[in-house]
């Protein structure tokens, strides 16, 4: 199997935008091959990452639409449609098709278009990844699901709604060095949890989580370029290796698990990614995880191997997942508040890790990073996928 | 004033004044929400203007509306009309106007924020609905929406009732209603802020800035710049 390096990376700003979903992925695929010179014709296939064309922007046919909107032709174009971790998926399709060596330099490409419906809609969307009979007809919806595990979780562990409020707080922070996130505005615990005012300022979404502790909904859309990573270095000074990919999934319907706070996926996928890259959690740098929802952050940090069980909200309040910290999470901002268009996230991770290890990531960068992280949670845990970059 | 003016503009009836109160809003930072005078709806008017041609959520049809509805009140064209403002470090970042149609009934005209994600709207509206039942004590308000985003807020939010006999004069669609008991059984979770308000923090207010029109025009459009 060939070594895979992503020799380009970029994002469009993730907002509201009035952008058509096509134009959205040719301009977030457009960013990407701005990072590069490159000659487009060499690119032999494009793997588009989405999960709701088909129902929120009434389009099918979005990989071919995406390859004209680029002027690609003829080069190779598919679909990778896995929920949220649609992105992830993608990059991993791509990355197998270069370690097998049947392409050698692919374009993956990530996005959503979200804000085509309101929010209700946009939320009913989502819900249509949980189980048709078992959740989506008792009304489950991601805040739901999400609200039900925070509760267990947090009963199980001691955490306290000020701890999800700090994970808010810090990717807040974060964005606001985040150019092109979503939210770019500053909270704090007296606004949004102590203040009287905090009862309409972040009100509750699904017990226990408030509005501050879920991620926008956002369109907008990403782009990665990858090579064989021996041919990497004809296009670039700074190529990025992609050193590690696991994969796992778990039950669909999430009370089938044994114990619902345990994230199986995520500790499999990230075992997997880290055996391959021959490294182990102590030696990343920075890491980008899956925080649609402030507890997950800190529930998907333990899974992944970075702190034990029940001692994730621990490090945050001793302040090592910020920037400056022993381990930086979500120096982007976040899903939290970079945004989360569903279809372009695990690229945007992906994408922001890059950056991270390159030393491009302006008033945000992690010092000294060699080692990144991602992680990205599709459905509710049951189909997750991580990532370890290394710098070259 | 001549007799024919006298005729055309409507006689105001003397109402008690909308205390100031601060708000403290997620980022940590306060709003004051005050009464605008109508010296200052040039100003105001200014703001709006941008927006009557961005037709992304009916900003157009509420912008333009609140423009008319805010000259109207500066040229002595509507009766016992008023707006609030929402004033964050010197800059205007909300307005709300509403006006009375008589001793008992409110009218809910508008509700406009030029600050994104602080939950600003939901405060400005909040403090109309505590003008009318608090300091007017009016027994119920009419509210309408243009706007989508505005019915699923208001009128889901405040649980209001229908009044299917009464047409608000916003277009001539069906009224709903903010009564007394709703307003009550709401307030601890939707009406909040602190007074008395200081000198000094109310004078913070009186100079307002008001935002760029070409950031504000991206902002709620959702245009890329």
């Amino acid at each position: 199997m060939r070594d895979v390096a992503i020799i380009a990376a970029g994002q469009t700003k993730f907002a509201r935008t009035e952008w058509p979903l096509i134009d959205l992925l040719v301009e977030g695929a457009r960013t990407a091959l701005a990072d590069v010179e490159i000659d487009e014709s060499i690119i032999q296939a494009v793997v588009v990452a989405n999960m709701g064309a088909g129902i929120l922007n009434h389009q099918s046919g979005v990989a071919s639409a995406v390859v004209d909107g680029l002027g690609l032709f003829p080069a190779h174009a598919e679909l990778v449609e896995n929920g949220p971790a649609s992105g992830a998926s993608a990059v991993k399709m791509a990355f197998l098709g270069i370690a097998a060596g049947y392409y050698d330099v692919v374009l993956v490409i990530g996005g959503e278009k979200m804000r085509a419906v309101n929010g209700w809609e946009s939320t009913d969307f989502v819900a249509t990844l949980t189980h048709p009979f078992a959740e989506y007809i008792y009304g489950v919806t991601l805040p739901s699901m999400a609200g039900l595990f925070a509760r267990l979780y947090m009963e199980k562990y001691g955490i306290t709604p000020e701890h999800l409020a700090m994970v808010a707080i810090k990717n807040h922070n974060n964005a606001m060095f985040n150019p092109e996130a979503h939210v770019q505005q500053r909270i704090t615990m007296e606004g949004i949890l102590h203040r009287p005012e905090a009862v309409v300022n972040n009100p509750i979404v699904a017990d226990p989580l408030r509005m501050f502790d879920c991620c926008p909904v956002s369109d907008g859309a990403a782009g990665l370029v990858l090579c064989a990573a021996e041919r990497a270095g004809q296009f670039t000074d700074k190529p990025v290796l992609i050193a590690g990919v696991g994969q796992a999934t778990d039950t669909h319907v999430v009370h089938e698990r044994e114990d619902p706070t345990d994230l199986k996926a995520v500790t499999l996928a990230s075992e997997q990614a880290f055996k391959m890259a021959r490294v182990g959690p102590d030696q990343v740098d920075v890491a980008e995880l899956h925080d649609a929802f402030t507890i997950l952050e800190i529930a998907e940090s333990e899974h992944a191997g970075f702190f034990p069980k029940g001692e994730g909200h621990k490090a945050l309040e001793r302040g090592e997942t910020q920037i400056g910290g022993k381990l930086p999470i979500n120096p982007s901002g976040g899903l939290k508040a970079r945004g989360h268009p569903v279809g372009a996230t695990g690229i945007a991770q992906l994408v922001e890790i890059t950056k991270q290890l390159r030393g491009d990531a302006g008033q945000r960068q992690v010092k000294k990073a060699k080692t990144g992280f991602t992680l990205n949670f599709g459905g509710f845990g049951n189909n997750v996928l991580a990532f370890v970059l290394k710098k070259t | 004033m001549n007799e024919l003016e006298a005729t055309l503009r409507p006689k105001e009836t003397e109402q008690p004044p909308y205390p100031p109160k601060r708000v403290v809003l997620a980022s940590g930072e306060s709003m004051i929400v005050r009464q605008a005078t109508r010296q200052e709806v040039p100003k105001l008017l200014e703001v709006l203007e941008p927006l009557i041609w961005v037709e992304r959520d009916y900003y157009d049809i509420v912008g333009a509306r609140m423009f008319s509805e805010l000259l109207g009140w500066k040229r002595f064209r509507v009766k016992d009309e008023y707006c609030l403002v929402g004033v964050m470090n010197g800059m205007l970042v909300g307005l709300v106007n509403g006006r009375s149609l008589s001793r008992n009934i409110g009218i809910s005209l508008h509700t406009m924020a030029f600050h994104r994600g602080l939950r600003v709207g939901a405060h400005l509206f909040a403090a109309k609905m505590e003008y009318h039942i608090e300091y007017l004590n009016q027994r119920e308000i009419y509210v309408v929406a243009e706007s989508p985003i505005g019915f699923r807020r208001w009128m889901i939010e405040y649980a209001l009732e229908e009044r299917r006999h009464v047409a608000h004069e916003l277009g001539g669609v069906m009224s709903y209603a903010l009564t007394r008991d709703l307003y009550f059984a709401s307030k601890d979770r939707l009406v909040v802020g602190e007074r008395p308000v200081s000198e000094e923090m109310l004078a913070s207010t009186l100079d307002f800035e008001i935002p760029d029109p070409d950031l504000l025009v991206t902002q709620v459009s959702g245009r890329a710049k």
